[in-house]
């Protein structure tokens, strides 16, 4: 049973294609990722599917509803917590709460209950009178959330819930998500954090408004992931990367914090199957320049963010 | 739908208790600009200083004098008797007119010949200065009507009066200027603080992205706009009435006509101030914009086209029918006649039906711009 089903979705504003011909559907239950980098029109796609946005061609069913003909019945169904922080930081927690209860329309004892659900997860409970300006970053998040779901919709978008909060709360919003999804809430959210994209259950990516990959985070490395990628730590890894890029031995070459991650090209490995050879290559090519030190080498598995760069990476290259 | 309407205005409450800008807004604004614009009116307009230069000293010549200083809008200060001493006064500012009376004067008069009569102003205040032309020569006129009259009737001539100048001046005999302007300067600053406080309220939620939280729930556009208005509406009431207290304390201008119509035309007013307010917020992406929007299309079309400052009757057509979008319009004449003379009652209700049209109207749009807005 499919809880989202987008058809050939577009949004063009003026002369500019921020969402372009979209298609895919997401189950009942299933925590959905969207993926891209600063301006790939999640944000848009989002807006269209919560029906605040009408798209310029195509459709999506959202809970059965049409965005296009049906936006109000849409809304009913669904919870949304836009990009932007979506609280009033000048009023204080409880009165968040019984705004965003009011505005769904809650009253009394469902008001009540719903009021101490939501407390308990953003955990702030016996704070309901503080100012939410004064909470920090991860508590108003979850505070965002709750009051997001406080009708308990069967669907909810959520549009980089986690931006600028640090790891512990990353992790509690996270779990925050994984439980509504095993009651059975459909759960769309973007995100950059490709770590994150991990506890999916399926993902898409978009870049420039185009779809392009689909499948869970384990199909997708696998798909295109085949080549190996090797993790290399040096003193100077621009050097590296530059001696390297001459080479033609590689795929994609890219930088993970202190380190590269190289994506070797199919044809190495077909040469000689001892996997150590790649490495024995790049040792071998690298101790050339003797101000060049290797502190350490292997063999890693791929991660989403090698998968995303790669399919990125593949599309400039195809686009030139 | 009314427990929907009643979060946002009880939210909209606690956010207003809880914003410094928006209180100043609420409690200050009106206050100064009350007494800014109110007293600007009265001291500009009463007790002109004035000096007289009288060439003729004849009994005519006096008597044109005393047309003058009868009127509370003039006080002769002083008298001289050469040229030196007439531009001494004015730049030292001891006088801000000085009237010159040709030595001819009389004789002229008895003559029927055309009298030329200097007057120096100083034109240093270009405001004030061109009030004190238009006293000059209202003042004039009526004393030069009065000649004519006698001339006439000393000839056996039916005695007619030729024309009557009154309504073409900004002020006469009758009628206090600031019992005039009051009701104008009412509306204005109503509609400027109305159509401020939604509009900043509105773009706000706009810059915070809270509307987007608000547009995504089952709150139409149409009870996000009436949950708004509800405390504003409120709020610019106490601050109306709390004005016309003002007005009773400072200028002594009381309520003459129905007060039943008094609050129903307050209120239509207010409404469509407020869903203006509204409209113009979804036209705005920021708060400055919004502000800046707002003081411009509230405060000059209502001091230009409305009848407050100048008469619609004396308007080029085309400016005439323009008035007719104004809606400070429409609340003048009603407050006009409910504070000064509270004689034609008939009017009011048609004045509040364009009130409420105004309303109607600017909802319906507004609603419709913020259900279809691309951005936000
Ligand atoms: N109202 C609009 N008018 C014109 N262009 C717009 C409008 N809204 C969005 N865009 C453009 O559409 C593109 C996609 O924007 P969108 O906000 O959907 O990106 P995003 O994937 O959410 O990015 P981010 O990760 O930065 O949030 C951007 O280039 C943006 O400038
Ligand atoms: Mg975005």
């Amino acid at each position: 049973m499919n809880s989202i089903e987008v058809k050939n979705l577009s949004k063009v504003f003026g002369n500019f294609i921020s969402v372009n011909n979209i298609s895919f559907e997401v189950k009942e239950g299933e925590v959905f990722g969207f993926l891209g980098s600063n301006g790939a029109g999640k944000s848009t796609t989002i807006k269209m599917l919560c029906g605040i946005l009408e798209p310029t061609s195509g459709d999506a069913l959202v809970g059965g509803y049409s965005i296009a003909t049906q936006p109000d019945e849409v809304k009913k169904n669904i919870g949304y917590m836009s990009q932007k922080f979506s609280l009033y930081n000048d009023l204080t927690v409880n009165e968040n709460i019984n705004f965003f209860g009011g505005v769904y329309g809650l009253e009394n004892k469902l008001l009540k209950d719903r009021k101490k659900w939501v407390l308990e997860i953003s955990g702030l409970e016996g704070r309901e009178d503080t100012l939410t300006s004064s909470l920090s970053v991860g508590f108003k998040q979850r505070l965002a959330l709750g009051c997001a779901v406080i009708h308990e919709p069967k669907i909810i978008f959520l549009d980089e819930p986690t931006g600028g909060v640090d790891p512990i709360s990353r992790r509690k919003f996270w779990d925050l998500i994984t439980d509504l999804s095993d009651k059975g809430t459909t759960v769309f959210v973007t995100t950059h954090y490709l770590d994150e994209a991990e506890f999916c259950g399926r993902i898409i990516l978009i870049d420039a408004g185009i779809l392009i990959a689909a499948g869970s985070p384990k199909e997708l490395k696998k798909e295109y992931i085949k080549n190996k990628v090797i993790q290399l730590d040096c003193s100077d890894i621009y050097k590296a990367a530059e001696i390297l890029e001459k080479e033609n031995i590689t795929d994609s070459i890219s930088i993970f914090g202190n380190s590269l991650h190289l994506t070797m090209k199919e044809q190495i490995r077909s040469l000689n199957e001892l996997e150590d050879d790649e490495i024995k290559i790049i040792t071998d090519l690298l101790s050339n320049d003797n101000d060049l030190k290797i502190y350490h080498i292997s063999e890693i598995s791929p991660s989403l963010e090698d998968v995303f760069l790669y399919l990125v990476e593949k599309k400039t290259a195809d686009e030139e | 739908m009314k427990n929907k309407i009643l979060s946002i205005t009880k939210k909209e409450f606690l956010q207003i208790s809880r914003d410094k800008r928006t209180l100043m807004i609420i409690f200050i604004l009106p206050v100064a600009l009350l007494i800014l614009f109110g007293y600007a009116i009265t001291l500009d307009v009463n007790s002109i200083n004035m000096g007289v230069y009288d060439k003729d000293n004849t009994e005519a010549s006096r008597d044109f004098i005393n047309s003058f200083s009868g009127s509370s809008y003039f006080k002769i200060v002083t008298y001289v008797d050469n040229d030196e001493d007439v531009n001494k006064l004015l730049d030292d500012g001891i006088v801000q007119c000085v009237v010159v009376i040709p030595d001819k004067f009389s004789a002229d008069i008895a003559r029927k010949e055309d009298v030329n009569i200097q007057f120096l102003i100083d034109g240093l205040d270009a405001n004030t200065a061109s009030i004190i032309l238009n006293y000059v020569n209202a003042a004039t006129r009526s004393y030069s009507a009065e000649i004519t009259k006698e001339v006439l009737a000393v000839k056996g001539i039916k005695q007619y009066v030729p024309i009557d100048l009154e309504p073409q001046f900004w002020y006469n005999k009758d009628l206090d200027t600031t019992q005039y302007f009051l009701p104008g300067l009412i509306a204005m600053l109503l509609i400027i603080i109305a159509v401020i406080l939604t509009s900043i309220s509105l773009v706000r939620e706009k810059e915070l992205g809270t509307i987007e939280q608000i547009r995504v729930s089952p709150v139409t556009s149409f009870e996000l706009i009436i949950g708004k208005i509800i405390p504003y509406l409120i709020i610019s009431l106490v601050i109306a009435y709390s004005i016309l207290l003002m007005g009773k304390v400072l200028f002594d201008v009381t309520v003459k006509g129905s007060h039943l119509f008094l609050f129903l035309g307050t209120m239509s007013y207010l409404l469509a101030s407020l869903s203006m307010g509204v409209l113009i917020s979804t036209f705005a992406d920021s708060q400055q914009v919004a502000f800046q929007m707002s003081q411009l299309i509230s405060q000059l079309p209502t001091v230009i086209l409305s009848g407050f400052v100048f008469p619609i009757e004396s308007m080029p057509f085309p400016i005439q029918i323009v008035s007719n979008f104004i809606p400070a319009k429409y609340f003048i004449i009603l407050l006009r006649d409910i504070l000064i003379k509270g004689v034609s009652p008939e009017v009011y209700g048609t004045q509040i039906l364009y009130l409420l049209g105004f309303a109607v109207v600017f909802i319906f749009l507004a609603a419709r711009r913020i259900r279809k807005e691309n951005t936000v």
